[in-house]
């Protein structure tokens, strides 16, 4: 397995209060897999994402990534395995507004410590699999949606990492932007990528190969209806 | 590092005016204490080429009544004190640090000294052989004494340029006559010094305290000096050395030996007028004063600092999302700490050179508007650029960890 979640636990202090925003998840996830997680607002879904892409450690349980449990890792440790493990992809895109296409896309190696020379050339390369290669000077403000995305893309994508984390991927994108867009993650899962997915739509998370529900913290898959072991 | 610094630069120049405005406070504290700093630099190099810029390594030995210099011109030739001799000059040429001794009579004010009917007010010496040898002086045109000059007490006279112009308004002078008293000299010759020295005067308490050497002097032999003057009056004595740092020292030697070897009374005593002690000290005084003013000044400075602190707090708030992006991306806290310490140290930095360029400009129009010496200080500016740099790093550095510490959860999603 690339992920497993065993009884996962979240809780949050809300006052005097404590939230428990996530319960006893458990979900195995293999290389190539490519699942979606739906759920309403307040789910839990975010919360779930931000674990698995170690922004975050659960109250409870463990979290195995890759053979490392990264429930116990420190914030150094977890910055590495963002770095290197993981690609994020989120609604809004934030790409850095005064970085030019390329720097943006290279700007995870530079963090990795690769060499100036080397960053550009992958980060081009990345750029090109996204289908921007002619685009890789250009400026956040002069790329449309779809395309400021797919820079995104290319940017989490870059440092080949073992698993692509997006959330609401065409939440801020017009249909046809996103249509193109998850054409691109089929592409890339078709490549070998693993991707998990984070929506509310539900044309959206079938194009994903398995979807899961969340609700008041609670995971169950579509069919069987209970928590995947 | 470098990429930090790049990327620093690009910021404070994205925004242009806030980050003029944010350096403005260091700015003007730097610009302060570099004209401070110039003014006390430029007064205390004044007052050290005014006492001693003659290049002249020779300390002047007079005789002091309790702690007061004795003045022939007014005072009674004194009891128990011996003229010197030829034998004192070979003793104190056996001293240490002394390389050339010389004893003149000096009146300070000249009065009765006319040439026809032009007073002259400057200085009158009586002179042996080596005075202008110790000095320095050189023959313009003329010729100096002879040994028969002081053989026979001729009633010749030397004299510098200064008195050459204000008596004979540049005309030769060579064998005109000039009164002092009733007795008539002749002039053989004119001298000046090989390094011809005029000090700045810029204020009332500089012109008293430097106009002896501006009044002119004019020279006769020591042994004419009685005829006109009285006998029997103790001479100065010049000492010259090889180095202005042995100028102490022999003035010291030269003085203990005049006091115990020439003077039986108790009041009186010999004593060295030390010019590099006399410079030190009209230096500290005029440092000391200024000092407090760099203090002030410095109070400028942290306030420049607590400024870049309140903005660099702003852009840690209005960066939050980039922050956010790239921690989730992989930036480490140190990574980001050092790219906030990098931009307010750039940003003081830049303000530290502007302060020391405005700095330097402003000393420059002060001393242009109001007379004031001014002299670059190297190590102040060098000290002003890294001493910004420190406040940038102190003050940046409540901003840069709060930036480090954001929770990268929580920097995303805030819109």
């Amino acid at each position: 397995m690339l992920l497993e979640l065993t009884d996962i636990n979240k809780d949050y202090p809300q006052g005097k209060d404590v939230v428990h925003v996530l319960k006893d998840i458990n979900l195995s996830v293999e290389e190539g897999d490519y699942i979606a997680i739906m759920g309403p607002s307040g789910s839990g879904k975010t919360t779930l994402m931000n674990l698995m892409g170690c922004l975050d450690v659960p109250t409870s349980g463990t979290y195995i990534l890759d053979g490392e449990n990264v429930a116990e890792a420190n914030d150094n440790r977890l910055a590495e395995i963002r770095n290197g493990k993981i690609g994020f992809v989120f609604q809004s895109f934030y790409l850095l507004p005064k970085l030019s296409a390329i720097d943006n896309v290279a700007l995870p190696l530079l963090y990795a410590g690769v060499s100036k020379k080397e960053r550009r050339e992958r980060a081009k390369v990345a750029l090109e699999n996204v289908g921007l290669g002619d685009r890789i000077d250009f400026m956040p403000n002069q790329l449309s949606g779809g395309q400021s995305q797919r820079v995104a893309i290319a940017r989490a994508m870059v440092t080949n990492p073992k698993v692509l984390f997006a959330d609401e991927p065409t939440g801020a994108l017009d249909s046809v932007s996103g249509e193109q867009i998850m054409e691109l993650f089929a592409e890339l899962n078709a490549n070998g990528a693993t991707i998990v997915m984070i929506t509310h739509e539900r044309s959206i998370a079938d194009c994903a190969k398995k979807i899961y529900f969340i609700k008041d913290g609670q995971l169950s898959s579509e069919r069987g209806g209970t928590s995947n072991g | 590092m470098f990429e930090n610094i790049t990327l620093s630069f690009q910021s404070v120049w994205s925004h242009k005016v806030r980050s003029f405005l944010t350096m403005l406070g260091i700015i003007i504290g730097i610009a302060s204490i570099i004209t401070i700093v110039s003014t006390i630099k430029g007064t205390n190099d004044q007052i050290k080429q005014n006492l001693i810029g003659s290049g002249v390594n020779a300390v002047v030995v007079s005789l002091y009544q309790d702690d007061y210099q004795y003045d022939m011109q007014y005072s009674p030739v004194p009891s128990g004190v011996s003229v010197l001799t030829e034998e004192d000059r070979e003793e104190l040429l056996k001293l240490e640090k002394i390389e050339s001794v010389s004893f003149f009579n000096k009146r300070s004010w000249a009065d009765n000294v006319y040439y026809q009917n032009t007073a002259y007010s400057g200085e009158v010496y009586g002179v042996d052989e080596y005075y202008f040898d110790i000095y320095g002086y050189k023959l313009s045109y003329g010729r100096f004494f002879m040994d028969s000059d002081y053989a026979e007490n001729r009633k010749v006279l030397l004299i510098d340029s200064t008195v050459c112009q204000n008596l004979f308004g540049g005309a030769n002078p060579i064998g005109e006559t000039i009164e002092i008293g009733e007795d008539a000299f002749t002039v053989i010759g004119v001298i000046g010094q090989s390094s011809e020295f005029t000090p700045v005067i810029n204020s009332l308490s500089d012109y008293y305290m430097y106009m002896d050497q501006s009044g002119g002097k004019m020279f006769m032999p020591y042994s004419t000096w009685p005829v006109v003057y009285r006998f029997d009056e103790p001479q100065t004595v010049a000492v010259g050395t090889a180095s202005t740092d042995d100028m102490t020292k022999a003035g010291q030697v030269a003085a203990d030996y005049l006091t115990s070897n020439k003077i039986t009374s108790s009041t009186f005593s010999y004593r060295s007028q030390d010019l590099l002690e006399q410079a030190k000290q009209l230096q500290e005084m005029s440092t000391s004063t200024n000092r407090q003013l760099v203090w002030i000044a410095g109070i400028s400075l942290i306030v420049g600092g607590i400024g870049v602190m309140n903005i660099m707090l702003v852009t840690v708030t209005e960066r939050t999302r980039e922050i956010g992006l790239k921690k989730a991306i992989g930036a480490k806290k140190k990574r980001i700490l050092r790219q906030f310490l990098t931009e307010a140290a750039v940003l003081t930095s830049l303000g530290g050179i502007l302060g020391v360029i405005v700095g330097i400009a402003l000393a420059q129009l002060l001393s242009y508007l109001m007379q004031t010496p001014t002299a670059i200080s190297v190590p102040a500016i060098i000290i002003a650029v890294v001493f910004s740099m420190i406040i940038g790093i102190l003050f940046g550095l409540i901003p840069a960890v709060k930036a480090s510490n954001l929770n990268p959860i929580d920097a995303l999603r805030r819109e």
